[in-house]
């Protein structure tokens, strides 16, 4: 740009050669933009290509259908039951989010075994998802860990088919991504807090604040941002998920999620258009989610001083 | 009395988030008869009966399975350092017309769920002829790192212009001010983008199990998954296998705690 504004120079123009050559910064990007556009922009837009044909992403040909996969995503049963399987985790969301808010606080002033306690909630996160589901479906079999916990706690009468009964399963696969994401909430408001300057709750104390106003009036407002990126990130997630009940039912019993939906209707029946339009339907709700929360929570907003 | 009721909270939480990870490790220690007559409450009569361990190692071809994840790792880590930072580089120390629509583009990609587009990026990866090979993976690992690129942009716009300009002065080219100054400066930023990009290949499922079927390309995560369907009754085996997979995550973590925490931190929030 400044480029642009500078008086022209004569001496330099002159000694330009003849052969206008690539500027040497596209040398640099070149390998990221490529791999950014073979990877994400090229198939963005094949998807959207792909979503009104029929195909079976083998034969040459692609019939095209015009909108009937969107259609049928709609109104087929199969297909729009997936979304209201979110809802499950989009609820569990809410208890992630308020349990990693709740140690985060307690373990941002000082606690005995500190980093202990913190090592510990965190750990999970980083734990493998074939093996998080592995854990979980022991955890969950019959005669297994929960119901052996619920009989020595007397209550024994119920224990159920955790995973086999369709009323439950979802709430079981729910409950583990809850137990699997919440460190990761939790480690990100364990940093937004200690950002928060220490003498504002010094002040605070001076003025007689107890805990609960220091949250109230400190801490929540100064989190902020990262609570509602957290919702977010728990928004789009939620319609996402696909590992734990990929490894854990299979998608059986009621557990099937829109991901899964999509990746047998592509894969296994070779129905690429109308998978395709299930992932265009999907990157249309996650953009519009982002856009919205753009809206309400402008980024420069918020400030503590 | 709120003191006491956060230890217990503390206490509580800690329970359910070991007592899952304690019972399996129970599990892998006991004989399948044990296994069959005790409840899993119960913990292993013998601590040093490994049979399951080298059945599950030797069975679940885990020595392949940690092998094939580390080339990936390996490959697919020093790849992304490389990629990323010279993109950084551009965008932070070139003044060009087009930077606001680069930076956008990699932007807007940060949107896109990887999950959602992989029907279309299969019939990519199938046209350059890497389904079923560990190309795949590691061209998918490149490829869809944009957290990378960000880390790296805002760790290399703290460092100071005028060292550049120094070098420049010395006679260096952009690219040897690349190589000798920006690069060994980015360190804490590359240790950042290796951790926690280290754990994500390392914990991928999805993409090794879409793209690299055969049992011979398996890493570590389908190695595991492969368990579920011919050791279902077996689960001392399975315990034992899930264990294999979480030691080196827990020898990892006691030795990097900090380092993750605030790898993960600077990753998720940008």
């Amino acid at each position: 740009m400044t480029a642009l504004l500078s008086p022209p120079r004569p001496e330099v123009a002159t000694k330009r050669p003849p052969r206008k050559k690539i500027p040497v910064h596209w040398f640099y990007l070149a390998p990221a933009l490529i791999l950014l556009i073979t990877f994400t922009y090229v198939p963005v837009g094949n998807m959207v290509w792909y979503s009104f044909h029929k195909w079976d992403g083998l034969s040459p040909a692609m019939d095209p259908v015009g909108w009937d996969n969107y259609v049928r995503v709609f109104t087929d049963e199969r297909y729009w039951r997936v979304f209201l399987i979110s809802l499950y985790y989009f609820v569990a969301s809410f208890a992630q989010i308020a349990i990693a808010l709740y140690f985060a606080v307690i373990l941002s002033f000082s606690t005995r075994f500190r980093n202990l306690f913190k090592g510990i909630l965190f750990f999970p996160y980083l734990l493998n998802g074939v093996a998080v589901g592995f854990v979980f479906l022991y955890l969950f079999q019959p005669g297994g860990t929960l119901d052996s916990v619920l009989r020595l706690a007397g209550l024994g009468e119920h224990a159920r088919l955790w995973l086999g009964d369709p009323d439950v399963a979802n709430i079981a696969l729910a409950g583990t991504s809850v137990w699997r994401f919440t460190g990761l909430s939790f480690v990100l408001f364990l940093g937004a807090i200690q950002s928060i300057p220490g003498e504002i709750y010094e002040a605070a104390d001076l003025d007689g604040a107890n805990r609960w106003h220091q949250f109230r009036y400190i801490i929540a407002p100064g989190i902020r941002r990262i609570i509602s990126l957290s919702f977010i990130l728990a928004i789009s997630g939620s319609l996402a998920v696909f590992e734990i009940p990929f490894i854990m039912t299979g998608g059986a019993n009621g557990t099937r999620t829109f991901v899964i939906q999509a990746y047998e209707t592509a894969f296994q029946f070779r129905q690429i258009g109308l998978a395709s339009s299930m992932a265009v339907v999907l990157l249309l709700l996650v953009l519009l989610i982002t856009w919205i929360q753009r809206r309400l929570v402008p980024d420069d907003e918020v400030s503590l001083s | 009395m709120t003191r006491f009721l956060k230890y217990v909270s503390l206490v509580g939480a800690s329970v359910i988030v070991l007592g899952p990870l304690v019972v399996v490790l129970f599990a892998a220690f006991k004989t399948h008869a044990e296994y069959g007559t005790t409840g899993p409450l119960t913990p292993p009569r013998d601590w040093f009966n490994v049979d399951n361990f080298a059945t599950a190692w030797s069975k679940g071809h885990m020595l392949r399975g940690f092998w094939n994840t580390t080339v990936i790792l390996a490959i697919s880590l020093t790849g992304t350092v490389f990629v990323g930072t010279l993109a950084a580089y551009a965008i932070s120390r070139f003044t060009f017309a087009l930077k606001r629509l680069v930076l956008g583009l990699f932007l807007v990609a940060a949107l896109v769920p990887g999950v959602t587009t992989q029907v279309a990026t299969y019939q990519i990866v199938k046209s350059m002829g890497l389904v079923n090979t560990s190309g795949a993976a590691i061209v998918l690992f490149l490829g869809t790192d944009i957290v990378s690129v960000y880390i790296f942009l805002q760790f290399m716009s703290s460092i100071p212009r005028s060292l550049d300009e120094a070098a420049v002065i010395d006679g260096a080219n952009r690219f040897t001010v690349y190589r000798k100054v920006i690069l060994p400066l980015m360190r804490p930023a590359i240790a950042t983008v290796v951790i926690i990009k280290g754990i994500a290949i390392y914990n991928e499922f999805y993409i090794p199990f879409l793209y690299m079927r055969s049992p011979e390309l398996n890493v570590i995560s389908t190695a595991l998954f492969r368990f579920k369907g011919p050791y279902g009754a077996q689960w001392e085996t399975i315990a034992a296998c899930t264990m294999i997979v979480i030691l080196p995550t827990v020898v990892i973590f006691l030795l990097l705690q900090r380092f993750i925490y605030n790898g993960v931190t600077a990753g998720a929030t940008k």
